[in-house]
């Protein structure tokens, strides 16, 4: 994981003055407030929901905001066993969501069909949409989901935010 | 009413449609020529088989006619199960539809032909049921590959045929853990075992 220096409230300066590049202010904001979508399609969508209650609690790490809305997340949590039938679904749920946005691959089915190498199921939602995180399990507990969670973090943390901003405008 | 009765009911109407009866360990198949299958629900539910449980065709690949129809029957009054079977050939198999008769057979129906491809006279909604309804093919047909085909539906859907990667894995009995892990199996050893 990338090491950063990390933003916070410094009792010395007791001040209202923080020094700081944009990039990693707006980076900081965004990792810190992630909107997950729960796109909940088999059984780790039941550890994706452990994942975001009190014993897992993915609150602590600003991510606690589960949006129903695509328009209103910039997180995809691909949970579950994502068939022919639902894959375009997901994909126009996904080309709702605003930029800039990311995507969770949760499980063995989302990242790879799992184990049904089957006429009926996509084998891996990648094969869609870019994915960032591939968390493994069948389904992962809601800690290795909470790792995949600090990863995208990191990831966001070492984004060009302003750059895309400009290419953006 | 009792299996036997109702047997019984059966073969006094409809009389050399009844192909045979079959017991095996308390369980009644009855064989019936597919053209009276109708007729034979009608009267199994007038004699207290109020529920059909289930509805499924079997594909035997390679045997004339190909397909078969399977029927369960209850009754709650006597807690007994009744079978009804019959053969159906051809390409685009044709059965009558039992959906006047027992409402669930409808989607039951639907999901037969999805799945394999047997249509039903008289259904009032012959539609897909799992697959997308531009889907070309019947997936649970025996000369369907396992890994699937493709297709494409323009903006409904697609499938590709999955990596199969020298499978499908199957697990044997074996004394060592490791041993007992899903792998390739040759597929002549698996004829052998089964014979």
């Amino acid at each position: 994981m990338r090491q950063t220096q990390e933003l916070s409230y410094n009792s010395k300066i007791e001040g209202d003055v923080v020094l700081t590049t944009v990039d990693s202010a707006i980076n900081w904001m965004r990792k810190n407030s992630i909107w997950p979508m729960p796109m909940g399609l088999a059984c780790c969508a039941i550890e994706l929901m452990a994942a975001s209650c009190a014993r897992f609690d993915i609150a602590r790490f600003g991510a606690e905001v589960m949006r129903f809305s695509p328009r209103q997340a910039d997180l995809m949590v691909v949970a579950g066993t994502v068939t022919y039938k639902m894959a375009y679904a997901v994909k126009r749920i996904y080309d709702q969501m605003p930029e800039p946005k990311w995507v969770i691959a949760m499980g063995a089915c989302a990242s790879s069909g799992g184990m049904y190498r089957s006429y009926a199921v996509l084998q891996g939602i990648d094969r869609l949409l870019p994915v960032d995180v591939y968390i493994s399990g069948c389904p992962p507990r809601p800690e290795a989901f909470v790792d995949g969670l600090l990863r995208i973090q990191a990831k966001i943390d070492g984004e060009p935010a302003l750059r895309r901003l400009k290419q953006v405008a | 009413m009792t299996n036997a009765e109702a047997v019984e009911r059966l073969r006094a109407e409809l009389g050399a449609r009844i192909q045979g009866v079959d017991e095996f360990r308390g369980e009644t198949t009855v064989r019936i020529e597919l053209s009276a299958i109708e007729e034979a629900a009608k009267l199994l539910k007038k004699a207290g088989y109020r529920t059909l449980v289930d509805l499924t065709p079997i594909d035997h690949w390679g045997e004339e006619p190909r397909f078969e129809m399977i029927y369960h029957f209850f009754a709650l009054d006597s807690g007994m199960f009744l079978r009804l079977k019959g053969r159906v050939g051809g390409e685009e198999p044709l059965v009558p539809s039992l959906s006047a008769v027992y409402g669930t057979a409808n989607w039951q129906e639907r999901e037969a032909f999805d799945m394999m491809g047997v249509r039903f006279s008289g259904h009032p909604d012959l539609r897909r049921i799992l697959m997308w309804e531009e889907y070309p093919f019947f997936p649970l047909r025996k000369d369907f590959p396992l890994e699937g085909q493709a297709s494409d539906a323009g903006g409904v859907a697609f499938s590709r045929p999955a990596p199969m990667d020298g499978g499908p894995f199957v697990t044997q009995p074996a004394e060592e853990s490791g041993r007992r892990e899903p792998r390739a199996h040759p597929a002549d050893g698996l004829q052998e075992e089964n014979l």
